[in-house]
């Protein structure tokens, strides 16, 4: 199939959806049993609404000089929720820079993301102990650490997998492909997670692939599997069973999930140079949040009183990491001694004796 | 917390400046966090800015339209103290944003100084603080250092960087307080070596030239047409000269046809006496009587018909369309540089016009051109440019498109030049014309055929009149 076909409510051939744009409940074959307990849609529910909010609040910190950029998840909370909560504690799980709704799914602080694009730190979480890596700006290279993580728990004889998040554009990127090799001839734990959004910054996936996404997994010897990214029923089931199979020793799965980033690449380019907006009114009647809304509705899992309850724990959660950010203390200039090495070298040492004492000719204190 | 003035931030990475679109609101809402305040246009995108504090608007600084540098606060206000504890919008100690009491950029602990996260701008953040060191007892800007004699400037001068020279010796010289701009280069390719610096040390440095003493640019330099008086920065070695209005305009215009239109420019030298004869000639007629008779008149009637034989040139690309939109009228743009810069009036209906008509709407649109007070309307809709090059004295350039048109033809100087004439070399009077016209619109033979319109009509004006109308 092609994405052009996304264009109608239910996706044809193997794109599985079990909740369509209209909150209307589907099955797909391989999938009729399937089932969601109401407090789980409810929290994917929740989890969505907290995570737009927490965006919209980063977007709206950057336009307000809080941020010297943001990359905005807008429109692919269900491909980032879903996912995200199908792991395992176990599990560990490489992301991009947009994965903001996966860091949420993992406990990270959203504060710490803040900090990151407020340019504090480079991402103030411990990877170890929240089993989530560091945001990975270079486009793709996370791929190649995940899969080699993957090996090293596989040699562990550790019963967990890798989730590697990456984007239509990494697909085209040498890393991408060299992990895919990696993995597949390994046979390595591991779930190629690709959140499909359409658009790499202003270039489209026409210019970055001929077939599917998903079909390119056949040639590298594992399956690939097309998914509506802005299904979380389906994302999430998708998701669980490929992470399932990579611990049971099936090996790598890709997962195309096929969704759209609603806003700019980040707050620093303008998506109306280079896309239509008919494109972008067009998927936003395939909004994630809407369709899980509805379905809550019109099967009474869900009242008013939920509705408001999860707005309001939305607002306060905003004010709360608004404030946070804003309080984030700069970092001394000695810092960048601490943490680069694990291990002190003569050289380092001699280059912060040089760096205190070039900082110490400055009148007024400093570091 | 009181009064509170929301800086214009950067928003998209290194930006500068940016233009006041729209305001959204105005003095007296009252605005919660986050709520669009104002709609602002940077060189990369389209953005709307949300309020960072819950209150009520006090004041708005900068005008729609205007353009700000990121710094500037562009909005007051008033912040009552419980939204401000309730709302967090404001910070504590770490906070970027000063109460109004508190203004003027002082920078705070941590030394950043401004609103601004982010990379570029430096224009409030950026201040050199001062060393800690013995010169700096002396207090002195930086800039009056060189003129000192004292052989021992411990930080290299700025300009110093033109010098040719390796490190070592650059080196060197610092260690031996060398000014390098001092020394005579004897090294490959005119650079300082390592002999030429210990010789310098040796007969002692002489004291480095001024900033200004030397050739070059005097500090100030009066005003010429568009350009303002200069007044050159000792330290910076330049002038700034704040880019708005018609430069602004000129510079957008320019920027998109050159960057939209594919141009060609061709050339033809014509001999004009025979032109130049007719202008003599038709001054003395009453109906040019009070209006003024130039060759330029006579090479815009030559455009008019030329246009006829070749209307592909009068044309316009619709983009949307994928169409080409040829004219069946000519609004004559004529490029004039005026006190605001360059301006392109145009004549409406051009070719409509008898002669002496167009010999009178030229003459006032040039007027009223020069006199800077050509209405915005008088600008719009041109559909082909001359622009007259000759009147400095030049032969000829490659002129680029107004855009929205297909052609434009540049007028050289007329000079008197030996030129061969019924086989003879003899004196005649010779002009340069030189057409630029859109390539994705018109091909060589086209452009080729209307530019040797043009010049058959300046080298014999009364046949070809005869033989075109």
């Amino acid at each position: 199939m092609t994405v052009d076909s996304m264009a109608s409510t239910r996706p044809r051939g193997d794109c599985v959806q079990l909740l369509t744009p209209e909150g209307e409940r589907v099955t797909h074959p391989g999938y009729e049993d399937v089932d969601f307990s109401p407090e789980q849609v409810r929290g994917f529910y929740r989890d969505f609404v907290l995570v737009r909010r927490i965006d919209t609040e980063g977007t709206a910190l950057q336009r307000q000089g809080e941020l010297g950029i943001w990359a905005s998840l807008l429109g692919q909370e269900a491909a980032q929720v879903g996912s995200g909560r199908a792991l395992e504690p176990g599990d560990f799980v490489f992301p991009t820079y947009r994965e903001h709704g996966v860091a949420w799914c993992r406990g990270i602080d959203p504060v710490n993301l803040l900090g990151l694009f407020r340019g504090v730190d480079h991402g103030a979480w411990d990877p170890a102990e929240m089993n989530f890596g560091l945001y990975t700006i270079v486009i793709g290279a996370q791929s190649l650490h995940a899969t080699g993580y993957a090996m090293g728990m596989q040699r562990d004889g550790a019963e967990d997998a890798v989730l590697a998040y990456f984007g239509d554009g990494a697909s085209a990127q040498g890393d991408v492909n060299e992990a895919f090799i990696w993995a597949g001839v390994f046979n390595a734990p591991i779930v190629f997670f690709c959140q499909n959004n359409q658009w790499a910054i202003s270039v489209p996936l026409a210019r970055q692939t001929r077939a599917p996404l998903y079909q390119r997994a056949q040639g590298f010897g594992f399956p690939g599997v097309q998914v509506d990214g802005n299904d979380v029923f389906a994302v999430h089931e998708v998701t669980k069973r490929a992470l399932r199979g990579a611990r049971e020793g099936n090996g790598p799965t890709l997962i195309e999930a096929v969704t759209y980033r609603m806003g700019p690449h980040t707050t620093t380019d303008d998506p109306t140079r280079y896309r239509i907006a008919s494109e972008v009114e067009e998927w936003r009647l395939k909004d994630p949040i809407e369709r899980v809304r509805v379905y809550l509705a019109r099967n009474g899992l869900a009242d008013q009183a939920f509705f408001d309850s999860v707005d309001e724990e939305a607002n306060d959660l905003a004010a709360s990491i608004r404030k946070r950010c804003i309080e984030l203390p700069d970092p001394g200039p000695m810092r960048m001694f601490q943490q680069v090495y694990a291990e002190p070298s003569p050289t380092l040492e001699r280059e912060r004796a040089e760096y205190e004492e070039y900082l110490a000719g400055f009148e007024g204190s400093h570091a | 917390m009181g009064l509170k003035r929301f800086k214009l931030p950067d928003t998209g990475e290194g930006l500068t400046e940016g233009e006041v679109l729209q305001w959204l609101v105005e003095p007296g809402d009252v605005v919660t966090v986050n709520q669009n305040l104002v709609e602002i246009e940077t060189a990369k995108a389209v953005v709307e800015l949300p309020s960072p504090w819950a209150g009520t608007v006090r004041e708005l600084y900068a005008e729609e339209g205007s353009t700000v540098d990121v710094g500037t606060p562009i909005i007051a206000i008033d912040v009552p103290a419980e939204a401000d504890d309730a709302d967090a919008g404001e910070g504590g100690p770490t906070s970027d944003f000063h109460d109004v009491a508190g203004e003027g950029s002082v920078p705070e602990e941590n030394g950043r100084t401004s609103v601004l996260v982010g990379y570029g701008p430096k224009a409030t953040s950026a201040k050199r603080r001062p060393r800690r060191s013995a010169a700096a007892a002396a207090a002195a800007p930086a800039a009056a250092a060189p003129t000192e004699s004292v052989p021992a400037p411990v930080e290299m001068p700025a300009a110093s960087v033109t010098v040719l020279a390796k490190p070592p010796v650059r080196k060197l010289a610092r260690d031996l307080g060398v000014d390098l701009r001092s020394v005579t280069p004897t090294g490959p390719n005119g650079s300082v070596s390592r002999e030429d610096v210990t010789a310098a040390a040796e007969a002692g440095a002489e004291p480095a030239p001024a900033a200004h003493g030397g050739p070059g640019l005097p500090m100030t330099v009066p005003a010429n047409g568009w350009v303002p008086e200069l007044s050159f920065d000792n330290a910076a070695r330049e002038a700034r000269i704040p880019v708005r209005g018609v430069r602004r305009h000129t510079a957008a215009a320019m920027v998109r046809s050159a960057f939209t239109a594919p141009h060609v420019t061709e050339f033809v030298t014509v001999d004009a006496t025979r032109t130049m004869d007719l202008v003599r000639r038709l001054k003395t007629l009453p109906e040019f009587e009070g209006v003024k008779v130039s060759p330029l008149l006579l090479v815009a009637k030559a455009v008019l018909l030329a246009i006829r034989r070749s209307p592909i040139v009068n044309s316009r690309w619709d983009e949307q369309a994928q169409e080409i939109a040829v004219r069946g009228y000519v609004n004559l743009g004529i490029a004039a540089a005026t006190p605001r810069g360059l301006v392109v009036p145009n004549v409406r209906d051009a070719d409509a016009l008898s002669l002496p008509g167009l010999a009178a709407a030229l003459q006032h649109l040039t007027d009223v051109a020069r006199s800077g007070r050509t209405p915005p309307a008088d600008m719009q809709g041109g559909t082909f440019t001359i622009t007259n090059v000759g009147v400095f004295g030049v032969d000829s350039g490659t002129p680029i498109l107004n855009p929205g048109e297909a052609g434009i033809l540049a007028v050289g100087a007329v000079r008197e030049q030996p030129w061969v004439h019924d086989g003879q070399v003899v004196p005649r009077r010779v002009t340069t014309l030189g057409l630029s016209f859109d390539h994705r619109i018109v091909d060589g033979e086209q452009g080729s055929r209307f530019l040797r319109d043009v010049a058959d009509f300046v080298e014999d004006p009364e046949t070809r009149l005869f033989a075109w109308t």
